[in-house]
């Protein structure tokens, strides 16, 4: 059986890198970029790739009635989570003047503080963007092969905060220690982009290929 | 430990071709920026940037393809400048695969289009790229049409003016200093780092390693953009990590 993986064409961000790694990591897989409701029903994995502000993106997700294909899929297959698609799924997001998201889980999506101190005598600068340090904060299958500490690329100005938190899985510093990804059965969200993180990158989008959630499917 | 600084090695490309003689002597097409890209990828590049410098505009198509093909094999940040007047040239990079257009002489002509672009597409996909000169002690003026046509425009000013337009990055060239290998204008680079929110990409006059330490240390850039030294394999990427590294700059090895 040929594995089939969707990753979400909400028309939000750059999902051809998104399908590009995925299809050099499973090459036999059929990885189909779509908002089509029955392709996705019928795939075996969800990829949930987003860019830019959130309120586009949760008006973006209403447009191509993504909402309730998503809140669906959280519940029954690996999906993974790519920078937005990890901030809409908590509640609340500062962003634009105060969004509802998808509230998947509960918690918030806050801007980086200004004026953090950086180095060279100047404040840290927001976006945060470039490489930074993932520190593994639980045991997880997509972790296989990647050392704690490992560094992804990150371009973001807002950031997750989960109530829950047992959730975390990583955090990052900059500035303040930030959530970096979450995991949860069969989910797991990154902020960072795997799939503009070189080796490490390929390694973790390779391991949710594999990934055989115990409470699922 | 925190964020990295980038080290981004920047391509001219013309008519789909790397230009600017790149030499590595164990490459099989130097000319060819799939292959180029894919080594610098291995050397630990942390990001690439191509400039299409493309004279026709029939030929533009090119670079698009150049894009898709190394976008298809190299998992980093891709940054494409070079022609980029329109939202729909935006859309089309990253339709590509680019991750991040850089916006120059056509934001000076037209700064609302940074505006538009980056309410359209998200702050994150646009780098607004200066060219500066220095005109007087403690000021720089930019320059468009590769450094020979002042504009009035003060660099500082202007690249507030951008961030505020929504620029998620600024590529910053001193025109004084490029080709001439003696090191950034780190004064310009310290000036404009203090003055935006944004990270700040230092660019033209690397000539070794040190001025790339400088660039960071004394410029304060965020990331540091070279073209010959890398091609001409006088160091590789990752010989300048290390180098940076031993210097006390936190890099990804």
């Amino acid at each position: 059986m040929v594995q089939k993986i969707a990753v979400l064409d909400y028309g939000m961000g750059n999902l051809r890198s998104v399908s590009k790694a995925i299809e050099h990591v499973a090459p036999d897989a059929q990885v189909c970029v779509t908002d089509d409701h029955e392709w996705i029903k019928g795939a075996d994995r969800i990829v949930f790739p987003g860019q830019g502000a959130a309120r586009d993106c949760m008006v973006a997700i209403g447009e191509h009635h993504l909402n309730r294909e998503v809140r669906e899929a959280v519940q029954r297959k690996p999906f993974l989570g790519i920078c937005m698609g990890l901030q809409v799924l908590m509640g609340f997001s500062e962003e634009n003047d105060g969004t509802e998201l998808l509230e998947i889980f509960p918690g918030k999506v806050q801007h980086f503080a200004a004026d953090m101190p950086g180095d060279n005598s100047l404040s840290l600068k927001i976006p945060h963007m470039g490489w930074n340090q993932v520190n593994q904060r639980q045991q997880h299958p997509l972790w296989e092969g990647i050392e704690d500490g490992a560094r992804f690329y990150f371009v973001h100005s807002y950031h997750v905060v989960p109530e829950d938190k047992p959730l975390v899985a990583a955090t990052t510093e900059y500035g303040v220690e930030f959530v970096s990804a979450i995991a949860r059965g069969n989910l797991f969200a990154t902020q960072f982009h795997p799939e503009k993180s070189a080796d490490v990158g390929l390694r973790l989008l390779k391991n949710f290929v594999n990934w055989k959630p115990e409470q699922c499917c | 430990m925190g964020l990295a600084k980038r080290i981004i090695p920047c391509l001219d490309v013309d008519n789909g071709r790397v230009v600017k003689g790149v030499q590595f002597v164990d490459i099989r097409d130097a000319g060819d920026p799939v292959e180029v890209a894919r080594r610098y990828n291995e050397e630990g590049a942390d990001e690439i940037t191509f400039l299409d410098i493309t004279a026709s505009s029939d030929n533009r198509e090119t670079i698009v393809h150049v894009v898709e093909q190394v976008a298809s094999e190299v998992f980093i940040p891709l940054t494409v400048g070079g022609g980029i007047r329109k939202v729909e040239d935006v859309k089309r990079m990253l339709m590509a695969g680019a991750d991040k257009v850089a916006i120059n002489t056509a934001a000076v002509f037209n700064p609302e289009f940074v505006k538009e672009a980056a309410d359209s597409i998200g702050s994150q996909a646009i780098v607004v790229a200066i060219d500066a000169k220095s005109v007087d002690e403690g000021k720089w003026e930019i320059f468009t049409h590769g450094g020979r046509k002042p504009t009035g425009i003060d660099a500082i000013e202007w690249a507030r003016k951008m961030t505020d337009y929504g620029a998620g990055e600024i590529l910053l060239t001193s025109m004084d200093r490029d080709g001439t290998k003696i090191g950034f204008d780190n004064r310009l680079t310290r000036a404009v780092a203090e003055a935006v929110t944004i990270p700040v990409i230092a660019s033209g006059g690397v000539g070794n390693l040190q001025h790339l330490v400088d660039g960071v240390k004394e410029g304060g850039a965020d990331a540091v953009l070279a073209a010959s030294i890398f091609h001409f394999a006088e160091y590789s990427v990752g010989e300048a990590k290390r180098f940076m590294a031993e210097q006390g700059v936190e890099v990804r090895l």
